[in-house]
């Protein structure tokens, strides 16, 4: 197996906010192969976005940063400002759920791409402007000579966030994050999104790392997946492993609990009870007071992330009492 | 298949007490609790009485006997403060319940209404708004004659405008909460939806803007009654008193300073009340 | 099952655009947003009618025009044989007894200075729903009935997670003993472990108090759970209505295809390269000529711009709003004539 390009080891991210120390992000590990699709899932407020944009450098002290974000075996955490620049929004690009507001609203589309391609290339104006409309044909966006012209707000959501991913890859990322880059957007458009993004991966050599909620896009999009609790990640394997046989008690009444698995019309298999408050967090597993597996053990440590079968790891105390397969194909 | 998830807030756990008020807001009661005492009880506390003249101590400055001097016709300016109080509170009382009452009213109407309803509004709002506020009231008061009634009666007619602008706004943006429209789905009556829901939700910036009218009340009035449009000397009433010994200013500063340290004391007072019962006020989401 | 307790008929709404000041000046015409453009719908006594379809496609503005928070334009409404449209003061008020609404958002939906207990005995009260001294103890029976402990009456909404305080609003809409239920996009805004609670919920009442439920949702795997039928709306048409195993084993309407193509499934074995449908959902403030989807259809021909289709049972039961199935181009398809893409 190829070295990961990205490759995060116990990064903990503390906020720190008027009513103390918040730790939305705990002890995170995990890699990123070079041309791989991982997804991040995790219900809201699980630090998923808060990961993101550690890596990317985008928080500032007061909020505290521990552990490595290793990028091509560099940790960035250690970077230069300099360093940093160059790589966060060159070698890594980011791109954010709301295309709107993540678009610069008096600046014309065009404008924007070239921007960012004079930041990490030294091009004529007019090569620049051929590799805007490459970019934008690239994406998807038709007529793209016209479009540079326009405002963000003429395009549709759809069309901004091919956009948003145009300026993204106009730095020639190696890794592209995308915070739920389709939650915005319609259900076909969506689909065409991810699309897109799965074919640019292939074409231009990419690893992606995408943030999601929903674990149908993770199915349709993903290699591998981490999922997340309450700022750590409980569970990451490849994605049909984790779907059909997941090995934590919160991935497996996640899956249990979405309709489609059972009959009609019979209740769903609800996980009781309701996400945990960061700043309170219970002692030993975050999961442990909604858990049915839970057990005197689960409360006694922060039970680690092992290796429960190959490629996968767990951090579930009961790993090994989830049934198998697991969740009703 | 979006299955998207906000954020719902976790922290369901009670809170006892509600947000537990700020200094500010103490200091702003307490300075409201003297100000009541002397506007209420002046008598008891001024050691002499508001209009009595006394030619052997003329234009005193600060002393024991008369601890904020006298003016030019050795009135005590203490005792002279302490009265005033009464007309100055009256005065912020007066020139903005109506407005608050009346406008509020109609700001809830016209926001909930709309249509025609507001379209008459509007246009009135835009005739009131061209002119400055000042000006406008000192019209009517020249026209009605001065005096703190026929003041009384210059500022309601214009200052509700600006409650009934700042509610209708509000109103418009409560109306279109869910807990509006569930209220009308449960089949409330019109008075109810206004009145019960959205009201409560909407009037906090009323009551706040409420507050530095009040202050800017006092202003007005101390302005007119300095203008000689308000209370009419030998009233004490600061911005009468104000007048009364601008000739004298470096001479005997202090005939005028203490009714305007008075006069910015009261205004302060409505500034930290407000300001602290905005915070109290705000619905937790 | 079979009598319809709510028809809709070519029912109309649109919205005028706030145009900018500039463009007012300059005089241009104005323009409306067509929300609803001839929606016609049956939900039957009892059962569950799923209404789906993406964002901007008329799913609340139809719902709310039935509560009659939206006035409608056009078209009729009839509730068990009345003029919804025509209902003013106490038979309005009647009628939104009958008809109740959940609303979509935890947090707007109910009044931030009103305690749980208040919410409720407002509408017990106004209603007259019990004598007054039974007011108490109804409350306590319906907060059993949601699931919320007996000590939530007294507590503000602020003090409940997003679940708890969607179930305060279903027993808002109980409290005045509703026959139908019109659920707007009831459990989108809750964390998705938290959503199967108060689906449950929902399935279990329905059960006990035999109501009539019109779920609007975009979450097309919880309206195929929950659903007996299911109408498909595209830019504010309903384009095919049928029972939900019909319409999900065998979609009509090239748009259904399309939406369920695109939905993401939770079997990674059937990943697919290919986006499901091309283009873009056209503005409401251009709503094509002929069949709304023909811009982005796969089939269209040329009558597809023209004229706009019916919403007609080619198949019993099956109500499909598609030139494809009209007999007459069927009979055309088939030899081959018009076949295109
Ligand atoms: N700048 C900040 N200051 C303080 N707390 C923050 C900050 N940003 C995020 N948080 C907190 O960190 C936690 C994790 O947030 P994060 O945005 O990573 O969640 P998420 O998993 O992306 O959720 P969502 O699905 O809602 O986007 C949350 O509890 C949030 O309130
Ligand atoms: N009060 C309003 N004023 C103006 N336009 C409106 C109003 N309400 C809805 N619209 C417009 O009407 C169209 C239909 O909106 P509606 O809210 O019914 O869609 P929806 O199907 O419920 O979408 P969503 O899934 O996003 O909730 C949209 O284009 C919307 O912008
Ligand atoms: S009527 Fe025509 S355009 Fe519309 S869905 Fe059917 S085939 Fe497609
Ligand atoms: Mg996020
Ligand atoms: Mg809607």
């Amino acid at each position: 197996m190829s070295d990961p390009v990205l490759s995060v080891r116990n990064l903990s991210t503390t906020f720190a906010t008027p009513r103390g120390a918040l730790q939305a992000v705990d002890d995170v590990s995990f890699d990123v192969l070079p041309g791989e699709v991982l997804g991040i899932v995790g219900e809201s407020g699980s630090g998923k976005s808060v990961t993101l944009r550690s890596i990317m450098g985008l928080l500032r002290p007061p909020t505290r940063l521990e552990g490595e974000v290793r990028w091509l075996g560099e940790n960035l955490l250690r970077a230069s400002r300099e360093r940093m620049y160059k790589v966060a929004g060159g070698e890594i690009s980011i791109i954010f759920q709301e295309p709107m507001t993540a678009l610069n609203p008096v600046l014309t589309v065009g404008e924007q791409i070239l921007e960012s391609l004079y930041e990490h290339e030294r091009m004529s104006k007019k090569q620049a402007k051929a590799r805007a409309e490459e970019l934008l044909a690239l994406v998807g966006i038709p007529s793209p000579r016209e479009r540079l012209g326009d405002y963000a707000h003429q395009f549709s959501g759809g069309m901004r966030q091919r956009a948003m991913i145009a300026i993204a890859l106009a730095s020639n990322p190696k890794l592209l994050l995308a915070d739920e880059p389709t939650t915005a957007l319609d259900v076909t458009i969506q689909d065409q999104i991810l699309k897109l993004l799965l074919r640019l991966k292939d074409q231009l050599g990419m690893s992606v790392v995408i943030v999601t909620h929903d674990l149908g896009v993770v199915a349709q999009t993903c290699d591998q997946v981490a999922v997340m609790y309450a700022g750590r990640i409980v569970e990451t394997a490849p994605v049909s492993q984790l779907l059909r046989s997941p090995r934590h008690a919160y991935t497996l009444g996640l899956l249990r609990s979405l309709p489609g698995g059972g009959v009609r019309r019979q209740p769903l298999l609800p996980i009781l009870g309701a996400p945990p408050n960061l700043s309170d967090l219970p002692p030993g597993c975050a999961f442990a007071p909604r858990c049915p597996y839970v057990s005197d053990a689960c409360r006694v440590r922060v039970p680690p992330l092992v290796e429960v079968a190959p490629e996968q790891r767990s951090a579930c105390v009961h790993h090994d009492l989830l049934p198998r397969p697991g969740v009703a194909a | 298949m979006a299955t998207s998830s906000l954020s719902p807030k976790r922290d369901a756990r009670r809170s006892l007490l509600r947000v537990s008020p700020k200094p500010t807001l103490l200091l702003g009661l307490l300075l409201l609790a003297v100000f009541l005492a002397a506007a209420l009880f002046p008598a008891q506390l001024a050691p002499y009485e508001p209009a009595e003249f006394d030619y052997t101590a003329i234009m005193q400055p600060p002393s024991a006997a008369h601890p904020f001097g006298t003016d030019n016709f050795g009135r005590d300016v203490l005792s002279r403060v302490i009265w005033g109080t009464r007309i100055d509170l009256q005065i912020a009382l007066f020139t903005t319940l109506f407005p608050f009452i009346f406008g509020t009213l109609v700001g809830a109407l016209t926001g909930y209404y709309g249509r025609w309803l507001d379209a008459i509004f509007g246009r009135i709002v835009d005739v009131v708004v061209v002119f400055p506020f000042l000006v406008l009231v000192i019209a009517i008061v020249a026209v009605l004659g001065p005096g703190l009634l026929n003041m009384y009666i210059a500022v309601s007619s214009v200052g509700w405008i600006y409650y009934a602008r700042l509610v209708r706004g509000e109103v418009m943006v409560q109306k279109k909460a869910e807990y509006a429209q569930a209220a009308r789905v449960m089949g409330y009556s019109p008075a109810r939806v206004i009145f019960r829901h959205l009201l409560p939700n909407a009037v906090t910036p009323a009551i706040v803007y409420l507050m530095t009218d009040m202050s800017l009340g006092i202003l007005l009035g101390a302005s007119l009654g300095y203008l000689g449009l308000g209370a009419q000397p030998p009233t004490a009433e600061w911005g009468v008193m104000i007048a009364d010994g601008k000739n004298f200013m470096v001479t005997a500063p202090w005939v005028t300073t203490f009714p305007g340290l008075a006069l910015t004391a009261a205004g302060l007072t409505f500034s930290l009340i407000g300001d602290g019962l905005a915070d109290l006020l705000r619905p937790r989401a | 099952m079979s009598e319809a307790l709510l028809r809709v008929e070519n029912l109309t709404k649109s919205f005028p655009v706030k145009e900018p000041l500039f463009g007012r000046l300059r005089g241009s015409p104005k323009r409306v947003v067509r929300a609803l453009t001839g929606v016609s719908l049956e939900v039957r006594r009892g059962e569950t009618l799923g209404i789906v379809g993406e964002s901007g496609c008329g799913k609340s503005t139809l719902a709310r025009c039935l509560v009659r928070l939206h006035e409608a334009e056009g078209g009729t409404i009839e509730y068990d044989g009345a003029d919804v449209r025509a209902l003013r003061g106490g038979a309005l008020r009647a009628y939104n007894r009958r008809v109740q609404m959940v609303f979509q958002d935890p947090y707007s939906s109910l009044n931030p200075r009103m305690t749980v207990s208040q919410t409720l005995a407002e509408a017990l009260t106004v209603h007259r729903v019990c004598p007054p001294r039974e007011v108490k103890a109804k409350i306590q029976e319906l907060l059993e009935l949601v699931g919320l402990p007996p000590s939530a009456a007294q507590r503000l909404p602020h003090e409940f997670s997003g679940g708890q305080r969607q179930r305060i609003g279903i027993a808002r809409a109980l409290s005045v003993e509703p026959e139908c239920l019109v659920a707007d996009e009831l459990v989108s805004a809750l964390d998705v472990s938290v959503q199967a609670q108060v689906v449950n919920l929902l399935l279990e009442l329905q059960e006990k108090l035999h109501l009539t439920v019109l779920f609007v949702a975009h979450d097309l795997r919880l309206v195929h759970h929950i659903s007996h039928r299911v109408a498909v709306m595209y830019l504010g048409n309903v384009v095919e209505v049928a029972d939900t195993d019909t319409i999900f084993a065998r979609p009509q309407h090239p748009y259904t295809q399309a939406l369920l193509a695109a939905a993401p499934d939770l079997d990674p074995a059937k990943k697919s390269v290919v986006a499901a449908v091309r283009g873009e959902l056209p503005s409401p403030l251009k709503v094509p000529s002929g069949c709304p989807f023909h811009t982005r259809c796969p089939h269209a021909f040329d009558r597809c711009t023209r004229e706009k289709p019916g919403l007609l049972p080619h198949v019993p039961g099956h109500l499909t709003a598609c030139h494809l199935y009209d007999a007459a181009e069927r009979h055309r398809l088939a030899k081959g004539e018009a076949l295109q893409t």
